[in-house]
């Protein structure tokens, strides 16, 4: 099993790596075409903007590297929203390989834009939610979220409900940080690694 | 829905906790990857940890010291303590701390936080306040770990702090800190309904009645304590299972 880290310029790689060491898994984090063409899984990690994200990999055409993955794909919070259609983000299209809209949060009394914190997910709906209780806790850093749609599988409330984990064909996404969300997270990484 | 976090802060000094604990059960009781990991289990929401080490040659013991909890501790931690340079966060961010804490750096040098947010967005960027109450009943700043009094207020600087990039504000009462007699309602209120960024409550924690106290009254988003945690005067699930009967949410 061979599973590679994309790397780019948006941050929290360090963190996902131990989390799959945690389960066990050893990761190679790389920017290599042929590297990441040659992977069984590949995860696609981030923190950071939209718009200085999508430039960097289209100016290394990272871009259609990752468009043309046919391996399971699993995008983790700017990762996630970068697989989608658009980013309300700083107007920025993004790779569109899952049809979905990526909106910013409404401010509101009781919701602080971005939220920062645990929330639960419910309506778990793949394999990568195997052993994963409906309402389990994950950790949330975002302000921006995806449009729940055909592709949701799983969904989380912010004052608005959205798509707090999405899929197509190969290609999974979670909005949440995985790698920060306890013995949850493992879970969901373990599931991914077994797709 | 978003739930209330509980977060134990662990003192630093030359990568080891400085008050002790009374954990039975841990090997190394002054080891923080060892502490954190098990208040991570026991349900902890975040950790903080913060560095009183004093010489900036022991600083590189911290960077290390991060890269150890966050390869054994799966839940997110905020680093803080002397920072006072977009290169210490990078430094810390890059080997897998979530957020940093600043406090006099930011406050003698305000662009500090504008720098941090512009680089590594807001979400990783925590001021915190250390406070008192004087005779005229206003809260001001102090700064050096409460050692050092300014004129300015803590409501003034937490507005502008935000207005600079700060994505949360971790507030100290000085009145409070290690009286085990309860947070400070009146200025954690203050904040909460004045700041668009979530406020961690932190000092007077001493019953679990005084976090209820702080969530119901204040419905400040996270609430903060050392001691009491470390000497197991108050367990984390014995607290969260009290809360949730109490209609608070918390992560189970």
């Amino acid at each position: 099993m061979n599973t590679v880290i994309i790397k780019y310029n948006a941050g929290n790689i360090q963190s996902v790596l131990f989390a799959l060491e945690r389960i066990g898994v050893q990761a190679e984090v790389t920017d290599e075409k042929e590297r990441i063409l040659r992977a069984d899984k590949v995860i696609f990690p981030g923190v950071g903007e939209a718009s200085s994200a999508m430039k960097y990999l289209k100016e290394r055409k990272l871009d259609e590297v990752i468009k043309g993955l046919k391996q399971p794909v699993l995008g983790i919070c700017l990762g996630m929203q970068l697989l989608c259609k658009h980013s309300e983000e700083n107007d920025t299209d993004c790779l569109g390989i899952v049809p979905v809209k990526v909106k910013k949060f409404p401010a509101g009394k009781d919701c602080k834009v971005p939220q920062i914190g645990w929330n639960n997910i419910y309506g778990l709906k793949s394999p990568l939610f195997k052993e994963v209780p409906s309402n389990s806790y994950i950790y949330n850093v975002h302000g921006y979220y995806a449009e729940k749609s055909d592709h949701t599988i799983a969904t989380c409330n912010y004052g608005v409900e959205y798509a707090a984990a999405i899929v197509k064909d190969n290609f999974y996404g979670v909005q949440f940080h995985t790698e920060k969300s306890s013995v949850v997270g493992e879970q969901i990484l373990k599931n991914f690694i077994e797709l | 829905m978003l739930t209330k976090r509980i977060i134990p802060c662990l003192d630093i000094k030359d990568g080891r906790t400085v008050k002790g604990t009374n954990f039975v059960d841990l090997r190394d009781a002054g080891d923080p990857v060892e502490l954190g990991a098990l208040y991570a289990k026991q349900g902890a929401d975040e950790l903080v940890f913060l560095d009183i080490t004093a010489t900036v040659e022991k600083r590189k013991t911290l960077v290390e010291l991060v890269r150890r909890i966050a390869m054994h501790v799966n839940i997110p931690f905020t680093v803080g303590g002397g920072i006072s340079s977009v290169a210490d966060v990078n430094a810390l961010l890059e080997n897998g701390a979530d957020k940093i804490s600043v406090n006099t750096a930011a406050f003698k040098n305000p662009q500090l936080i504008t720098a941090l947010a512009n680089e590594f967005g807001s979400q990783c960027v925590v001021l915190a306040i250390d406070t008192k109450k004087e005779e005229d009943g206003e809260w001001y700043v102090y700064l050096n770990g409460g050692r050092t009094k300014t004129d300015t207020k803590a409501m003034t600087w937490a507005a502008q702090s935000v207005e600079l990039g700060a994505g949360e504000i971790l507030l100290t009462s000085m009145n409070h800190d290690g009286t085990k007699q309860g947070f400070a309602l009146d200025i954690t209120k203050a904040m909460v309904e004045n700041l668009p960024v979530p406020v961690i409550a932190s000092g007077g924690g001493g019953t679990m009645a005084h976090f209820k106290d702080v969530f119901e009254k204040t419905n400040v988003d996270a609430a903060l304590a050392a001691s009491i945690f470390h000497f197991n005067e108050i367990c984390i699930p014995d607290l969260k299972a009290y809360l949730e009967i109490n209609n608070i949410l918390v992560r189970k």
